[in-house]
């Protein structure tokens, strides 16, 4: 493995800026790496080599010319499938957008540029974001870098994978549930929901609309802030799109030290349903935490308990919606039914064909849940608990600074295992979800390997609605101390990656 | 489309026997610069799916942006109704498929209009006036255009493809739905036309719609149903969509009227049911059903933030509307000193405008109606224009005017002066210089005339000299034939009567 690709994007960019490695040089090597280890991985469902070593080209120019460039020119990038980019296919995962070329860059795709990092490629997801695993992904599933015969995490687990296996330095997540988050647990990286508003959400495919968030994937808490600053801010073409500037966030990582910050360890997630080596890196992260100077206390969301239900209520209704144009009448693939072609009989069949089960399941549900004479006891309830999640967010933090609790329940499980029982795969978003139904943001990193099954889990951060630089500040204390525990960062521990065709545990 | 004649009764017998109770949603299409939610422009008449972007496509990833623009037409239309102003409000998805709908669904307000609880008086032409409450105004997108090709209709039956149009898909409309109006008795159909021309010039004058009926800038939805008198709760309505033209709803409500009597009358009862208008047979037919299939599954629009008013925002809008149509017409009516049928004349017109620029120019209100409502409207009738099109300026009358009072020209040049202004010889005066047309006020020439005259006549000359001086209009006639026209008729009466030694 080249030892360039192992370099986080911070100190890529050092030595961009400092003449040590050109654009060019980094951008191949990335190529190459996806080149080497996606064949077993399968993160990317396209890649962009001409137009990332053009961009990568652009950026060696400018930078012999003195030009000012953006700390992250030259930086390479791998950007979730579900976000639309121009010249480059996008698919959301789903047969309905096979083929399909956006005519627009979504807004923070039109930052990247701007900033001049190569694009590598789109990186593969469960269908329209719909998933715990990546497994719901109509073009096959991606696979865990730390052992491939498990989930990488889902929806975003094209680029958690990505990023853990050195395909990427940076990648762009979305994040409706713990769709950036809970692969960033299963993978050993590093993943942020920002504030809901906080980056525009204009060209990212929606599934609901009110959760929805895009955000950074990365293996550093600084290379998180580093992208965060580049994505966020105000979009006037996202009316949800907040107007405050975004904070400092860089400078929030780079503070170095907790002492004298309240951390609330949310009472119900946690204990019964988490697995037992989740809980000892857990409580692992809280002493080290508490060693810096933190305060730790218990905090009770007494209301947490009914946020799954909730989500998987608000959740599909709005997919439900925001499916419905994928009719074959305008764009994407259209199939013709047997017989007489009717507009409803083709978008029938178009439908009946484009969209995977678990797409189905949840426009189905969402459908239900909004029809007449339900909509007060699904959708309406549905909302009111919402508010009551929004307050015990508001009680918590008006005792405490940040929220800690593991990111998700349990490390990586085996692909296929929960694909025939949705309900225990939805359980596996239980602590992420909260967070997207009140607006608040999130981070997750890496807390160790679980004792049990060496995978990695991880521990999840949450701040009050605009308070994302807190998470930064509180991260990077973390990551360093756990680092330093480790004696270097945990990816280091993760087994080498064959080169070449995939390769399983069965296969070997 | 065969479709089987309905039964009616006469509308005569219709009334008598039934109470009919209407109800209004009329669609007006803003004339804003962009769409509803895109930047795209709102133009009428471009090639199909140009005036388009993402966001009115419904292309994966986008999102709406509220037109700040619309949403102040909007207000002013409330305004202009008397509508109370929601100090938030917020948009719902309104969810069907249909291919004219990109997303598959409408963003349309639902439970909190912009709009709500106004009323507006409608005077019928006799001017009765009735007055009719407005439940709400409310703020949404238009559909694309269908077009059904390969059918003998143009209507989907039939039809071997459909094209769609996306240019229309966005555009800002205003729904303004009445409450139920009850009491219009034989005046329904009148009723109903004379709203919707309410509705019609309100939105034209606000100047926030082009207003046109015929492009479909202001579309009807009417609904009718009857009750025994006496009986206080409503029938089951029939709701007629799409009624493009003032006539048209006038013809739909009567027609509604006799065909649920005549349904009453064997005992049966009306449908609730959505009907078309068939301008060519003048009656409905039925559409669909409304059943508990129509959900429209409405929830919050995800996308949007409340639209918030302020009250310094609703009275800078407040400030900026224009004098109401009807309060307008009752203030020019009152200066001008015409009668009700004259005023009424000059509205059926539409030379209100015309004649009030030209009393603002200087002329009295007779002499600018004399001229607009006769001879300009006696050309533009011939021409098949409107008067007000017809190229004549408030400029023009001012001047013919002037040079009949200082009696250069009298009644007769001036209509040829105004034939050659039409003509585009110039202004009056250049007409009058270049045909060379002059009151021929030389009184040796006219003595002349009257000689020859009165020696063609002997007879009535004897006439005159004998006392019956109102027989001097013959003279009078020979004079102004014998002078083709240029000469002033008083003069030449009084000359004439001075060559006779008789006094008038």
């Amino acid at each position: 493995m080249s030892e360039l690709i192992n370099n986080s994007a911070a100190e890529l960019s050092g030595k961009l800026a400092a003449g040590e490695v050109t654009a060019v040089e980094l951008t191949q090597a990335h190529l190459d790496r996806i080149a080497a280890v996606d064949g077993s991985i399968n993160a990317f469902l396209h890649v962009n080599t001409d137009e990332a070593l053009a961009v990568a080209a652009e950026v060696d120019a400018a930078r012999s010319k003195g030009e000012e460039l953006h700390p992250l020119a030259g930086v390479p990038i791998a950007v979730k499938d579900l976000i639309v980019t121009k010249g480059q296919p996008t698919t959301a995962g789903s047969r309905m957008l096979d083929g399909w070329l956006s005519p627009y860059d979504a807004t923070v795709v039109r930052k990247i540029r701007a900033a001049k990092m190569p694009m590598l490629g789109k990186t593969n997801l469960d269908e329209f974001a719909m998933g715990s695993s990546t497994e719901h992904s109509a073009f096959g599933p991606t696979r865990n870098p730390w052992n491939l015969d498990r989930i990488p995490g889902g929806s975003g687990g094209g680029s958690a994978a990505a990023v853990a296996a050195f395909e990427a330095p940076l990648a762009l997540g979305t994040d409706t549930g713990g769709s950036i988050r809970q692969p960033g647990a299963m993978t050993g990286t590093v993943g942020v929901k920002p504030t809901y508003g906080g980056v525009s959400r204009y060209g990212a495919i929606a599934m609901a609309s009110s959760l929805d968030q895009i955000g950074p994937v990365t293996r550093t808490v600084l290379d998180s802030a580093l992208l965060h600053e580049l994505i966020g801010g105000h979009d006037p073409a996202d009316s949800t799109s907040l107007t405050d500037p975004v904070g400092p966030l860089v400078e929030a990582a780079k503070m170095g030290n907790v002492s004298g910050l309240r951390i609330g360890v949310i009472k119900e997630l946690n204990g019964e349903g988490y697995q037992d080596g989740v809980r000892e890196k857990f409580q692992e992260s809280l002493e080290l935490l508490r060693g810096a100077g933190a305060e730790i206390v218990e905090v009770s969301c007494p209301n947490f308990d009914h946020a799954l239900g909730a989500y998987y209520l608000i959740m599909p209704s709005e997919a439900s919606s925001n499916l419905a144009k994928y009719d074959g009448v305008r764009f994407g693939n259209r199939v013709l039914p047997e017989g007489q072609t009717t507009i409803e009989r083709v978008m029938g069949a178009t439908r009946e064909a484009g969209f995977g089960d678990e797409v189905k399941r949840r426009i189905i549900l969402g459908t239900y849940a909004l029809s007449a004479g339900y909509y007060d006891a699904y959708y309406g309830s549905a909302q009111k608990v919402r508010t009551l999640i929004q307050r015990d967010f508001d009680a918590a933090f008006s005792k405490v600074d940040v929220l800690i609790s593991p990111t998700a329940p349990t490390t990586a499980f085996k692909l296929g295992e929960k694909l025939e029982d949705p309900l225990a795969m939805y359980l596996n978003d239980v602590a992420t979800i909260p967070a997207n139904l009140a607006g608040v943001p999130g981070l997750s990193l890496p807390g160790g390997l679980a004792e049990e099954d060496g995978l990695p889990v991880g521990i999840q951060l949450l701040a009050p609605v605009r308070e994302d630089a807190r998470l930064y500040r509180v991260g990077a204390v973390l990551e360093t101390m756990l680092e330093e525990k480790w004696g270097g960062p945990l990816l280091a521990q993760a087994p080498e990656l064959a080169e070449g065709r995939l390769q399983t545990e069965g296969a070997k | 489309m065969a479709t089987a004649t309905e039964q009616i009764v006469s509308f005569d017998d219709a009334i008598a026997r039934y109470d009919p109770v209407l109800g209004f949603e009329v669609h007006v299409e803003l004339n804003t610069k962009t769409k509803m939610f895109s930047s795209a422009p709102n133009v009428f008449g471009d090639e199909p799916n140009t005036n388009v972007t993402p966001v009115c496509l419904g292309l994966p990833g986008v999102l709406p942006v509220v037109n700040k623009q619309a949403v102040e037409y909007s207000i002013k239309i409330g305004l202009a109704l008397g509508c109370k102003i929601a100090e938030s409000c917020t948009f719902a998805r309104k969810q069907y498929f249909y291919p004219d709908t990109p997303k598959n669904f409408q963003t349309s307000q639902y439970d909190d209009p912009i709009c709500f609880d106004g009323a507006i008086d409608i005077e019928l032409e006799d001017g009765t006036v009735f007055t009719v409450e407005i439940e709400r105004a409310h703020m949404e997108e238009d559909a694309g255009k269908l077009t059904h090709m390969g059918g003998a209709t143009g209507r989907i039956q039939g039809a071997e493809y459909s094209l769609v149009d996306y240019n229309r898909s966005g555009i800002p409309l205003v729904e303004i739905v009445t409450k139920p109006i009850e009491g219009a008795g034989a005046r329904a159909p009148e009723l109903a036309k004379a709203y919707v021309a309410a509705i019609r010039e309100i939105v034209k004058n606000l100047d926030v719609s082009d207003a046109r009926m015929e492009r479909g800038n202001v579309r009807c939805d009417a609904n009718v149903s009857l009750r025994p008198y006496g009986q206080e709760k409503f029938g089951t309505r029939s709701e007629t969509k799409n009624v493009n033209s003032l006539r048209s709803v006038e013809h739909a409500v009567r027609f509604e009227i006799q065909r649920q009597a005549a349904l009453l009358d064997e005992g049966g009862s009306v449908v609730q049911e959505t009907r078309h208008w068939h301008e060519d047979t003048r009656s409905t037919t039925s559409g669909r059903p409304k059943s508990d299939a129509d959900d429209y599954r409405y929830f919050p629009e995800p996308d949007l933030v409340p639209v918030v008013t302020t009250k310094e925002w609703i009275e800078e809008l407040r400030s900026q509307l224009p004098e109401p149509p009807a309060e307008r017409r009752k203030r020019l009516q009152e200066a001008w000193g015409y009668s009700g049928e004259e005023f009424r004349d000059v509205v059926n017109a539409g030379l209100m405008d015309s004649i009030e620029e030209t009393i603002a120019a200087g002329a009295s209100p007779a002499v600018a109606r004399k001229w607009w409502m006769g001879e300009v409207s006696r050309r533009a009738k011939v021409a098949e224009v409107d008067p007000s099109e017809l190229g004549v300026t408030p400029a023009t009358i001012i001047e013919l005017n002037e040079l009949i009072q200082s009696g250069k020209i009298n009644d007769k040049l001036a209509r040829q002066a105004l034939d050659g202004v039409l003509a585009g010889e110039g202004t009056p005066t250049e007409v009058v210089e270049q045909r060379g047309l002059a009151v021929v006020s030389d009184d040796t020439a006219l003595l002349q005339a009257i000689d020859g005259a009165l020696a063609a006549q002997p007879d009535v000359a004897d006439k005159i000299r004998g006392g019956k001086v109102q027989a001097v209009g013959a003279i009078v006639g020979g004079v102004m034939k014998a002078t083709r026209g240029q000469a002033d008729a008083g003069r030449v009466r009084e000359l004439i009567l001075e060559r006779l030694g008789v006094h008038g």
